[in-house]
């Protein structure tokens, strides 16, 4: 099929790019990339209900959630006048894994089609170069500004997380990630002091800036959420599970994206030893990506570790050796033998309270989420795992049920550890 | 001082009050049907009367109970956490709790950690489900128990679900099986249901505990449950109030008056926070003109007793409801009746005819005919002339209404049935799939909960003010949302409009699949019993911003359609007199009803035998013509290379002796293709290979208790069973393949397996007890023959040279194979094209060769007239070519082809088969299907899990046949 493209034009006219929302702390980051390299962006923050009516009416209802939410979502703005829709292209990610969610673009096209809207162009986020668009073009210095916003978001991620139940004054955490993220913002635009040497001091300041927060840290309920990535980051996805549990008085832990990419990244190296074929992509990732990216990983561990109060995240290292325990690395269509992985590392750093997020029929989590939970409980007794499916038409109040359960566990566990702190 | 409990459920509240020593002063179990905050009142003021007004501590629990807390500012408790408190209390030494509630199933294993089982958003197996059932047979709740305990035979049904569930009994019903079997059936179903979905592979052992109201007032449900799990389970005093008492026990109580509780609550008006839809009229005028509207489409009344001569009777016999219209010469309707069936069919139409008879005799039946689910059951009973697919009936009958009609949509008790007409023959047919029918009886059954009539509830939802939005998916689903609206404080008449909207969107978008009104076209007819609601017309008409019209008689369609259907064929025919049995053959007739099992062949099916008289019976329940025509079905498979296939995979199960000992291969998922492959290469290697056999029921049910994910593929769960066949059989070693990447045809972007074909091995990996035999996930890929071998002798410990040997026979063996079948799938289209016999390609995946998975739906095409091939036998005939989709999955890269290949060749057509739960046919569906429709061809799809329900496949492809034949006749030359 013809597509428009979007064009250099296009760009130097100001054609607003509409970008979905999956993590707020890192796209409200990204976005200032955009706008640096002279994007005009939308973050979509729209999610009444006509966000799914919109999906079940353009997608295939049998769809994963996430598709139908972030097509949903774009249509919806486009037909609420969020965006002029002459003037406006859709940026929507693509993969090329083995998961159906590599179809995103494709679905997305022909959502537009059915709702008339085939005139506005699509832009395909990728690093393979598929489905290119002239005004659109992913340069070196972009690529680094996202990947140095990924491991930025990630650190304010873990530690505001860490600190947000437990501040003394409301809001200062929250106010914290904005200053950083005006303060990165203003780099991208000078293009310099967000990388390398300055990206490492960077984490420290970062770092030393939450711990100076007032806090008082009492024992509370800590609960780790795993998942289909988007169900797990997406705040119109869980229906703001993260918020839910806050406040129900519990602190929350959210593994890192940091962990995904190199997972990604890594596993044409297990391809290469499995199947063999891709012998120049393992070698270099191998022996130059992985080692690359591990550095910049170490450093942002050592930033949490400044301070003994913070809790860091498993290196992808370790991650390796706790999902190789109960599933192959292999394993590596969706989030693969990673999603095993985040749940042994939560379990083991004490997070063992665990919301395994995904859609309804979501394929590679039957075999890395739901079909691994039985080895772990057998292999972590007190280990208190809920899988929650979400989907257009499961209702709130069943999963709220469901986590419910999960906390009244969790709150006996926490009591019986914590016998002074009264009920 | 007393301790208070309030456990409010989907369906009940139950009150309870303990003393200081944990004995019960007071108890109290009711209904509630939506009416939360009043019904709270009313039961609290009732138990103040009782045990006076001092302070009590006080909490509540239960799944619809957070907004009852929530107005009272009472204490919530999480309900599983509250009958684990209450266990502990009463009944120390319990190892396991079973309790099923309204809406829920769950089960609590309380030693070794606690760890609890709840049904997830998918799953009906539970006490709704059970009142359904009962609905269904016309009987109580209560009855059932009675019932159960005098049948002597258990049916298959489908335990999943609660609407799988229900397909396998309608057909039950119509063939006349005995309600008490069916009654054991059902409760068995439950059983299997909560075993398989929750249990998941943990035994359930020790000390039992059943409680909940279905397990409370149905002693034959814990029968079944004790026979299942081989123990003896207890269901305690007070089984009913576990939840309310654990939460009366709970230490976070509140300290109140009762007297201030109902004094909150009358205060409280729920703030309606539910999502409010527009409602259906504006106002009382809106409403006048739209009854006054659909009052002209009707059609002449006779009375009966002032006709005499040649009149036309056409059945409708539907899966709830049966329909019979009587027509005279000049089309006037003399006679109607719609009514239920109350699962016996025969009786419903023995009256009609009785009362015919006797009442005007001087009406003489000159042709009748009969369609629907009970179609051959009523030709067979009177003796009737013709029987027509019901999918043409009703056509017939909307062409009567609307000459032109472009699109007809029928929403009836059990289905909804859509078919778009084309010059003037069916063109497209849409039939609910197994998980989406959200239909009538779904709506009567709601009404029925809430209390109330249908015709009541439907006239309630005209005046609804704010409509609550229930989503769009299935029947449990809604269930749900009903019961998220009631915690919000919705009104019976909002949640009836809201149900009524949710039946027209599932119809549209989920059945239909249309994004666009205008697809549909102009001229619409709906019709069926559900539409008769005008709640569900107007929802449908301002869904699709079209005024249509609906038939007076929109509930007898069908019968109307057969009726005019008999009319014409008698014309044709020229036939003189009816071949129905007279009145007093009819006063004599003697219906019975045996059970079975055919000894034809191993299948062993369960046959229902239907005896009319000495000279009439009907046999169903067969998967072949064996057992009527008692001749070997043999031949057929001549044309069926689905049979072919499995024949040539059974040629793999030869053992080998060899010196390193046996090992296992499941014939599952990616196994099906390439078991030439694996087991050419072991053998090669000097191992003895034991293959598992094809599947069976039994083989499925054998494993099935250590399935994780309950909405996993058909396909897939049944590896279970694959491999506990293989620890039976105590190989040495059990291999399963998995790889991220399947063979290389070069037809897309990429060669992926599907992530469950690529990984599932690891799923058994961690679910199954394999009783110590070691497990071999192979992550290998056919696509490097050097690397594989590398990887092989690395596995295996075999030298290099010796694996590299052993891998290029192997690749030869499986090119030999499939070569072997796309020539055989020439030679079938060959010679079909020369005996104009109709080719279906029946498109899935290689899996779905296994006969438990198809369910011998392509024995069912074969005998009715069409040879068989499969996907990959045509994929190779046409090139690569540009899909609107990520082309990366390599069984569906050959779908994508065989479609292409289809639609330039007009002898044949394509039938899709989608296993219910295949993630990647979202996709490959509505690629299939435009690919098709580009060139104007008829793309039919079918749905199939583990139901065994043959009907609608049936209908399906009769209608398909039919929508064929008709165009044949309508002149629309063939290409060849």
């Amino acid at each position: 099929m013809e597509r428009r493209a979007f064009t250099e034009e296009m760009k130097k006219d100001g054609w607003t790019i509409v970008v979905p929302n999956m993590s707020p702390v890192h796209f409200n980051i990204m976005k200032r990339i955009f706008t640096t390299h002279g994007f005009k962006a939308l973050l979509l923050e729209n999610s009444s209900p006509s966000v799914i009516q919109e999906g079940l009416k353009y997608v295939h209802n049998d769809m994963c959630y996430p598709c139908l939410l972030v097509i949903g979502q774009m249509i919806d703005a486009i037909h609420r006048g969020l965006v002029d829709k002459d003037r406006c292209a859709l940026i929507i990610s693509q993969t090329g894994g083995g998961c159906r969610a590599s179809n995103y673009y494709f679905l997305l096209i022909k959502a537009l089609e059915r709702a008339g809207l085939q005139n506005i162009p699509v832009i395909s986020a990728n690093l393979q170069g598929m489905n290119s668009n002239p005004g659109f073009r992913i340069t070196f210095p972009m690529i680094v500004q996202a990947f140095s916003a990924l491991v930025y978001g990630d650190l304010l991620m873990l530690l505001s997380n860490q600190t947000r139940p437990y501040e003394v004054h409301k809001g200062d955490t929250d106010r914290l990630i904005d200053k950083w993220t005006d303060y990165l913002g203003s780099c991208y635009e000078r293009n310099r002091g967000y990388f390398w040497g300055n990206l490492k001091r960077n984490l420290n300041r970062i770092s030393d800036d939450f711990s100076a927060i007032e806090v008082k840290r009492t024992p509370k309920v800590k609960v780790g959420v795993v998942g289909e990535i988007y169900m797990k980051y997406s705040r119109l996805g869980n229906s703001n599970l993260q918020g839910l549990l806050e406040s129900e008085d519990c602190e929350v832990m959210l593994p890192p994206m940091m962990g995904f990419a190199l997972y990604c990244f890594s596993n044409g190296i297990k391809d290469e030893e499995y199947y063999g074929g891709r012998g120049r992509y393992a070698l270099i990732m191998k022996h130059i990506g992985l080692p690359l990216l591990s550095i910049i990983e170490k450093w942002s561990d050592k930033a949490v570790r400044r301070h003994g109060e913070f809790h860091a995240a498993a290196t992808f290292k370790e991650l390796e050796e706790f999902g190789e325990r109960f599933i192959d690395r292999g394993c590596k269509m969706g989030e693969g033998w990673l999603l095993t992985a985040e749940m042994v590392e939560l379990i083991e750093k004490g997070y063992d309270n665990i919301v395994c997020t995904q859609p309804f029929g979501c394929l590679p989590n039957h075999i890395c989420g739901k079909g691994m939970i039985r080895p772990l409980k057998e292999a972590y007794p007190d280990s208190n795992i809920v899988p929650i499916d979400y989907d257009p038409s499961a209702t709130k109040v069943n999963q709220e049920n469901r986590i419910k359960l999960m906390l009244a566990v969790a709150k006996e566990k926490l009591e019986e550890e914590n016998p002074q702190k009264k009920q | 001082m007393l301790k208070v409990g309030i456990d409010v459920g989907s369906t009940t509240m139950k009150t309870v009050a303990l003393r200081e020593d944990n004995s019960l002063a007071y108890s109290d179990y009711q209904r509630h049907r939506s009416q939360i905050i009043e019904k709270g009142r009313e039961m609290l003021s009732a138990m103040m009367k009782e045990i006076g007004d001092e302070d009590v501590t006080i909490s509540l629990s239960g799944s619809a109970g957070m907004g009852l807390a929530e107005a009272a500012s009472i204490p919530f408790v999480q309900e599983v956490y509250a009958t684990r408190t209450a266990a502990r209390t009463f009944i120390p030494d319990t190892d396991t709790i079973i309790e099923l509630g309204g809406e829920d199933a769950k089960i609590l294993f309380l030693k070794h950690g606690l760890e609890v089982r709840m049904n997830g958003t998918c799953a009906g197996g539970t006490g709704a489900f059970i009142d359904q059932m009962a609905t269904l047979l016309g009987i109580g709740m209560e009855d059932m128990n009675a019932l159960s305990e005098k049948s002597t035979e258990i049916y298959t049904i489908a335990s999943r679900c609660g609407v799988f569930a229900k397909s396998d009994i309608q057909p039950l019903i119509n063939q006349g099986a005995k309600t008490e079997d069916i009654a054991s059936s059902i409760l068995v179903s439950v059983v299997n249901q909560t075993i398989a979905g929750l249990a998941q592979g943990r035994k359930i052992e020790g000390k039992v505990v059943y409680l909940g109201g279905p397990l409370t007032f149905i002693p034959r449900l814990r029968y079944f449950f004790d026979k299942a799990i081989g123990t003896e389970g207890i269901c305690p005093d007070n089984s009913l109030y576990y939840v309310a008492m654990g939460s009366a026990l709970s230490p976070g109580g509140k300290r109140m008056k009762l007297s201030d509780v109902i004094m909150a609550l009358e205060s409280y008006s729920g703030h309606s926070s539910f999502i409010k839809l527009d409602p259906l009229f504006a106002d009382e005028d809106e409403y006048k003109a739209f009854r006054e509207r659909h009052s002209k489409a009707s059609v002449p009344i006779r009375d009966p007793r002032t006709y005499t001569g040649r009149a036309y009777l056409g059945i409708d016999a539907g899966s709830t409801t049966i329909k019979t219209c009587l027509l005279a010469e000049n089309g006037d309707l003399l006679l109607s009746r719609y009514s239920p069936n109350n699962g016996n069919p025969v009786q419903a139409i023995r009256s009609f005819l009785s009362t015919l008879y006797y009442e005007y005799p001087d009406i003489t039946i000159a042709s009748s005919a009969s369609t629907g689910y009970g179609e051959d059951l009523m030709k067979a009973a009177f003796s009737l002339d013709y029987s027509l697919v019901e999918t043409e009936a009703h056509f017939i009958g909307a062409k009567h209404f609307m000459p032109d009609v472009d699109f007809i949509i029928d929403i009836g008790g059990q289905d909804i049935k859509c078919f778009r007409i084309r010059d003037g023959v069916i063109d497209d047919i849409f039939l609910n799939e197994a998980c989406s029918s959200g239909c009538g009886s779904f709506l009567q059954t709601f009404a029925n909960a809430l209390g109330k009539g249908a015709e009541e509830f439907a006239r309630l939802a005209t005046e609804a003010v704010s409509p609550v939005d229930l989503g769009s998916r299935c029947t449990v689903f809604m269930n749900s949302s009903v019961k998220q609206a009631q915690k919000d404080g919705a009104s019976v008449n909002d949640i009836s409009a809201g149900l009524a909207i949710s039946v027209v969107k599932n119809a549209l978008y989920k059945v239909i699949r249309t994004s666009n009104p205008e697809e549909l076209g102009k001229r619409i007819v709906v019709q069926g019993g559900t539409f008769l609601n005008d709640a569900v017309l107007r929802a449908f008409e301002k869904e699709l911003g079209l005024e249509v019209v609906r038939p007076q008689i929109a509930g007898l369609m069908g019968a109307y359609g057969a009726a005019l259907y008999s009319q014409m064929m008698a014309k044709r025919d020229d036939l003189r007199s009816s071949s129905i049995i007279p009145k007093e053959e009819l006063d004599a007739l003697i219906h019975s009803v045996r059970n079975t099992r055919c000894g034809g062949c191993t299948n062993h099916c369960l046959l229902t035998v239907n005896t009319f008289g000495t000279k009439r019976r009907l046999i169903s329940g067969n998967r072949c013509e064996r057992p009527v025509t008692g001749k070997a079905p043999a031949s057929a498979d001549h044309y069926d290379l689905y049979a072919y296939k499995q024949e040539l995979l059974e040629t793999y199960r030869k053992r080998k002796e060899g010196t390193k000992g046996t090992l296992g291969l499941p014939l599952a998922l990616g196994m099906y293709e390439l078991l030439p492959f694996y087991v050419t290469l072991f053998q090669e290697l000097g191992y003895d290979t034991v293959v598992s056999p094809f599947s069976s029921r039994d083989l499925y049910i054998h494993g099935q208790a250590s399935i994780p994910s309950d909405t996993v593929c058909f396909p897939a769960k049944l590896m279970h069973g694959h491999v506990q066949y293989l620890v039976d059989q105590k190989v040495d070693r059990i291999f399963i393949p998995c790889s991220s990447y399947n063979i290389n045809e070069d037809k897309g972007n990429n060669h992926f397996n599907c992530p469950v074909v690529a990984y599932y091995g690891e799923v058994i990996k961690g679910n199954q007890d394999l009783s110590g035999i070691p497990l071999t996930l192979g992550y290998l890929s056919l696509e490097h023959p050097r690397h594989l071998a590398k990887r092989i002798s690395e596995l295996f410990g075999v030298r290099r040279h010796e694996a590299m040997k052993a891998v290029e026979k192997a690749f030869a063996e499986l090119g030999s194979y499939r070569r072997r079948v796309s020539e055989k799938g020439l030679e079938i289209i060959e010679e079909s094209r020369k005996e104009g016999r109709p080719i279906i390609v029946l498109a899935g995946r290689p899996y779905h060769t296994d006969p438990e998975i198809n369910h011998g739906i392509d024995r069912m095409i074969v005998q009715l007239g069409a040879s068989v091939v499969t996907e990959d036998s045509i994929a190779p005939l046409t090139g690569r070519s540009g899909y609107n989709v990520l082309n990366q999955w390599t069984y569906h890269a050959r779908m994508y082809d065989a479609a292409m290949y289809v639609r330039d060749h007009r002898e044949m057509n394509l039938v899709q088969l989608v296993s219910f739960g295949c993630g990647l046919d979202a996709v490959t569906t509505d690629e299939v299907k435009d690919i098709l429709r580009a060139e104007d061809r008829i793309y039919t799809q079918i749905k199939i899990d583990e139901i065994t329900n043959l009907g609608a496949v049936k209908i399906r492809m009769r209608s398909l046949f039919a929508a064929l034949e008709m165009e044949e006749s309508n002149g629309k030359k063939s290409i060849h």
